[in-house]
């Protein structure tokens, strides 16, 4: 921008910094609620479950959908980051 | 009232209350700053812009029910995103030592998108005619025609319409503001 924009010229800047995020992200965090309670379930049941746990640990996407859950990135990331954190 | 015309603080109670679709709105608010954060002012790859823009979500909800100031929470989630995108860098520099990244420029241009998101604030009070035409000709970078087209209206009245709603919103955010942004003064 030149030094002679004028304040409606700065405002369209400004607008421009800010471009939607892709609407794939915006639906996977939206989705997030939803997720945890999923989420929190399997976390626990690994807890209690060593055969299970390791069957997650192994192939996550492939665990997950052998249980009829979508293994969607959001469920993956999130449940990934759970395991790995125990 | 819509969830969009909520306070921030209105919005984290009924998200701490298990609303869903209020969470919803959040995301909504906020997944520009966000975004704009890793990529514009860390310029992040794009993988790892989408990781540290989910983990700032995921963090966010997490921590619902241990924020200090529920009217606070945008400079919480700045600051949250910034962390996590310094984290990012701080890795990669490890791995690639000649790839290091100037993070006082970054910090600057975070500054820039405060205010883009306080312009922002002042968007969400126009009418929706003006919201849809300004972000779509600013924001999403459509053209006359594409603007047209969506919005069923002349593409000759779009040029008078984008210069209504921008003498609009500079009314709005220097109304919200304590002085009036003067010509020429900027940071570039």
């Amino acid at each position: 921008m030149t030094d002679d924009a004028t304040p409606e010229e700065r405002l369209a800047a400004l607008l421009a910094l800010l471009p939607p995020a892709p609407q794939a992200w915006v639906g996977a965090a939206a989705q997030l609620p939803a997720a945890r309670a999923q989420i929190d379930t399997i976390v626990e049941r690994a807890e209690h479950d060593v055969a299970y746990r390791a069957r997650l640990v192994a192939d996550l996407e492939q665990a997950l959908a052998a249980e009829g859950i979508e293994p969607t990135p959001g469920l993956v990331r999130e449940l990934t980051r759970r395991l790995s954190a125990e | 009232m819509a969830l969009a015309d909520l306070s921030d603080g209105e919005l984290v109670r009924r998200m701490r209350g298990g609303d869903e679709a209020a969470w919803g709105a959040f995301v909504e608010r906020y997944s520009r700053y966000v975004y704009a954060i890793a990529t514009r002012a860390y310029r992040l790859r794009e993988h790892d812009a989408e990781d540290v823009f989910q983990e700032v979500f995921a963090r966010t909800h997490a921590h619902l029910g241990s924020l200090r100031n529920d009217d606070a929470v945008k400079p919480w989630i700045g600051q949250l995103t910034r962390r996590l995108c310094v984290d990012r860098h701080r890795s990669s520099v490890r791995e690639e030592p000649e790839g290091k990244f100037d993070l006082a420029a970054a910090d600057d241009e975070l500054e820039r998108l405060d205010e883009a998101l306080a312009v922002r604030d002042a968007l969400a009070t126009l009418s929706p005619d003006c919201r849809e035409v300004l972000d779509r000709f600013f924001c999403r970078d459509e053209s006359y025609r594409q603007i047209g087209d969506a919005l069923g209206i002349p593409n000759g009245t779009i040029a008078s319409r984008i210069s209504r709603c921008l003498a609009g919103l500079r009314a709005t955010y220097e109304g919200s503001k304590p002085a009036p942004l003067p010509s020429g003064d900027h940071d570039d």
